[in-house]
């Protein structure tokens, strides 16, 4: 095992259990291991079968990424664990609000950028604008270091696997 | 019994009843606990059946270890009962004990009515919420309709894959509230599945590996005993048909014949110097049901450089953790040296015996060093003599052996043989200080007629000492032997190896006077302090049919040998005093590790 092995960003996706104590499992496996999370986004996606997904983004070396993958899959309530990275090719998106304040030129300056970077308008005031953004996480990067906001709301990388395969539970 | 209870008879049962009858129904015979405010209706059913008999420990970190030693000497899940806050609090170091080394155990806490959870209620305690990352998996039951499902699915994922203890923290309104019963069969675990079929394609490529190696070897753990002893008979099966020589972990001790001329005793830090060569210089390694655990590996750069590695274990995780292997197998033990059994005798044609001998000659030469060689010299008595004598004299009993954590521990490993599985309960991933008494009151408590020894030292008896009223109460025979030298031995010693002997309170001012300590209680206390009265005094304990407490009064200065300092490799193994001259600075890497 080589300890200066380089670091690689993975984008793992969790099915798991909607029950009390899932996420904080979850998290308690990568705090108390010392792995990173850049990014973790819950929500329930089936409602009848109550199973909630859990898309994260952590980075570390292979041997880090097999391991958070063979914890994960260990949970009690967890179902699948996929790794969108390895297993790909995925679609992954990232929701952001993001909000401006300046002068009127400056507002104006935003807007041509929103317009060509394809963020929506969604609140307007004399002084201020919010957008939303869509996209990448490079692409949403790219948009914030553009504007310069003095606020910014990120959802999160959501991703899912191109293709007729899907993630779904084993019978149960 | 029926799997399941008619609604009419089951509808006015309150939950406390829910708990006991699903008890029942998984078969729980004994339960480890300690009453108070939030598990009294259950104390109150328990008191009125009589399938399950409740054992009253005196501090509740006892009560795990005890759930554990009848866990580890029987194979079942051990049953804890505590109540909320401190009750539940106390379980931890136990419940992290049971997890590291993978003992099936539910503890069942009492909690603060589910209306109060949250308002900082007395005896309070967030206890999934602590128990969370020492655990393999918990509950807090919110809802009536929930309560006989998850005491099943508790036992079910304490006892299956990888075994481990499991928590289900009981709000005293569900106990009280009325809950419908349903039996073991209703376990719904939708994601939960461990593999135990290994994959026959690398249990093959294993069996090739095996058919062509020079030097292998076995290397086998704990995972192994928890496969059960079938899993040991196959285990020594494929060692005897292959000729290759076995290490066993600590934990391991007993899955393989010690007497066995193929054993090459424990490996490690305080294992033999015949096991850790052969580990060094094999060119192949079957690891079966071990964890390549850091007191194992020694320096992992400088670990078996020149071999292929075979991993069966039951836990993904746990392969290509700490080191990276050259053939995973997923899957339970007995399944796996199942396999490897029959595809090693479908290919038995090709197996060419003549071909170890070389390998076995040098075995035979690292051995012939006898590396766990020690001079009884004096009239003082030698720790190694203690645990020598005490193994030649119950050789023909049904014996079992815990420990606690320090040096004793490593001579009873070392010096203690086992032929047997299950025998051998010892802390060793944990390393906890005080596992051995309460635990030799759970393998007394589901092994009546045995032999049940503790061997101990002095630091490590006075933490869990209380237990010496458990002992009397429920009169279990117990023979405890502490190991005294005044010193908190292993810290000791590491202090003089590598702190330049200031041993800082290490030393044990103001034991108590042991035999008197025993006499207190009511049990019966002994000393040796002279070589000639070992023998008796271990003639007396065993014969009595009391709690013994035997204190052996020991050579304060002895130190353990073989040892490979932290951060060192297996072929940087040290020996005795006389052969080492003064310690050497061990490197700045191997200073930080523990």
């Amino acid at each position: 095992m080589k300890a200066n092995e380089e670091e690689q960003r993975h984008t793992i996706v969790v099915l798991v259990d909607n029950e009390p104590g899932v996420l904080a499992r979850v998290i308690g496996l990568f705090s108390g291991r010392g792995y990173n999370i850049d990014s973790l986004t819950v929500a329930e996606v089936d409602k009848e079968r109550g199973l909630s997904r859990i898309n994260i983004v952590t980075s570390g070396t292979r041997v880090v990424i097999e391991q958070i993958k063979a914890l994960l899959a260990k949970l009690v309530p967890v179902h699948k664990v996929q790794d969108l990275t390895v297993e790909g090719p995925a679609v992954e998106r990232e929701l952001a609000l993001v909000k401006v304040v300046g002068d009127r030129e400056r507002l104006i300056q935003a807007l041509r950028i929103a317009d060509f970077m394809h963020a929506r308008l969604v609140d307007s005031r004399p002084d201020s604008l919010i957008f939303e953004v869509t996209g990448t996480s490079d692409e949403l990067d790219a948009f914030i270091a553009l504007v310069e906001p003095v606020e910014v709301s990120r959802a999160g990388v959501v991703a899912i696997a191109r293709g007729p395969k899907a993630l779904v539970p084993d019978r149960g | 019994m029926p799997a399941t209870a008619s609604a009419t008879e089951t509808s006015q049962l309150t939950g406390a009843q829910v708990i006991v009858k699903a008890l029942q129904d998984q078969g729980v015979e004994l339960i480890f606990g300690y009453p108070g405010g939030a598990v009294l209706p259950l104390y109150d059913v328990l008191f009125q059946q009589d399938k399950i008999r409740h054992i009253l420990v005196r501090h509740e970190q006892a009560a795990v270890h005890a759930a554990e030693g009848y866990a580890r000497s029987t194979g079942k899940v051990g049953v804890v009962l505590v109540t909320s806050g401190p009750g539940a609090t106390n379980t931890v170091t136990g419940l992290t004990d049971a997890l590291m080394d993978s003992t099936p155990i539910v503890c069942l806490t009492g909690q603060v009515p589910t209306h109060m959870i949250g308002n900082d209620a007395f005896q309070e305690a967030d206890t999934v919420g602590i128990t969370r990352p020492c655990t393999k998996h918990n509950y807090l039951v919110k809802r009536p309709e929930d309560l006989a499902r998850i005491i099943h699915e508790a036992f079910h994922v304490a006892r299956s894959g990888r075994p481990g203890p499991v928590v289900v923290d009981l709000p005293k309104n569900i106990q009280t509230g009325k809950a419908p019963y349903v039996g073991p069969e209703a376990v719904r675990l939708r994601g939960y599945r461990p593999r135990r079929e290994p994959d026959l394609a690398r249990v093959e490529e294993a069996i090739e590996l095996l058919l062509r190696a020079q030097r292998p070897i076995f290397y086998v753990g704990g995972g192994v005993i928890n496969a059960g002893p079938t899993a040991c008979t196959l285990l020594t099966e494929l060692v005897r048909a292959t000729g290759a020589p076995i290490t066993l972990t600590l934990m391991g001790l007993g899955a393989y014949p010690a007497s066995d001329p193929q054993f090459l005793g424990m490996l490690g830090m305080h294992g033999t110097y015949e096991a850790n060569m052969a580990m060094y210089e094999c060119d192949l390694m079957l690891a079966i049901g071990a964890r390549f655990d850091d007191r194992v590996t020694g320096r992992l750069d400088g670990f078996s450089p020149r071999s292929k590695k075979v991993h069966v274990d039951i836990d993904p995780s746990s392969i290509n953790k700490n080191v990276v292997v050259d053939v995973p197998i997923v899957g339970d033990a007995e399944l796996a040296l199942l396999a490897m059994l029959d595809c090693f005798r479908r290919r038995a044609n090709e197996h060419d015996p003549e071909r170890l001998t070389g390998w076995w000659r040098q075995i035979e030469k690292w051995r012939a060093v006898d590396s766990l060689r020690f001079r009884q010299e004096s009239r003082a008595i030698k720790p190694q003599t203690a645990i020598k004598r005490l193994w030649e004299k119950t050789r023909d009993r049904d014996v079992y052996v815990t420990t606690d954590v320090g040096q004793h521990q490593m001579w009873a490993a070392q010096h203690f043989k086992f032929d047997k599985p299950m025998r051998w309960l010892t802390s060793g991933g944990l390393g906890t200080m005080g596992f051995g008494f309460p635990a030799a009151i759970g393998v007394q408590l589901a092994h009546p007629e045995a032999t049940v020894l503790c061997i101990s030292g002095d630091a490590s008896f006075v933490m869990n000492m209380q237990e010496l009223s458990t002992a009397i109460q429920y009169r279990l025979p117990v023979k405890t032997f502490i190991l005294n030298n005044e010193y908190m031995g292993m810290v000791r010693q590491w202090q003089d190896f590598f702190h330049g002997s200031r041993r800082a309170e290490s030393y044990m001012a103001a034991l108590p006077d042991f035999v008197k300590l025993a006499e207190a209680f009511g049990a019966v206390g002994l000393r040796a302090s002279r070589i000639e009265e070992l023998d008796p005094v271990i003639d007396a304990a065993l014969a009595a049919d009391k709690p013994v407490i035997v204190d052996v009064v020991v050579e304060k200065m002895e130190n353990v040998y073989p040892m490979i300092p932290g951060g060192c490799a297996h072929n940087e193994i040290k020996l005795s005093p006389e052969d080492d001259g003064p310690h050497e600075p061990i490197s700045e890497e191997g200073m930080v590790l523990v």
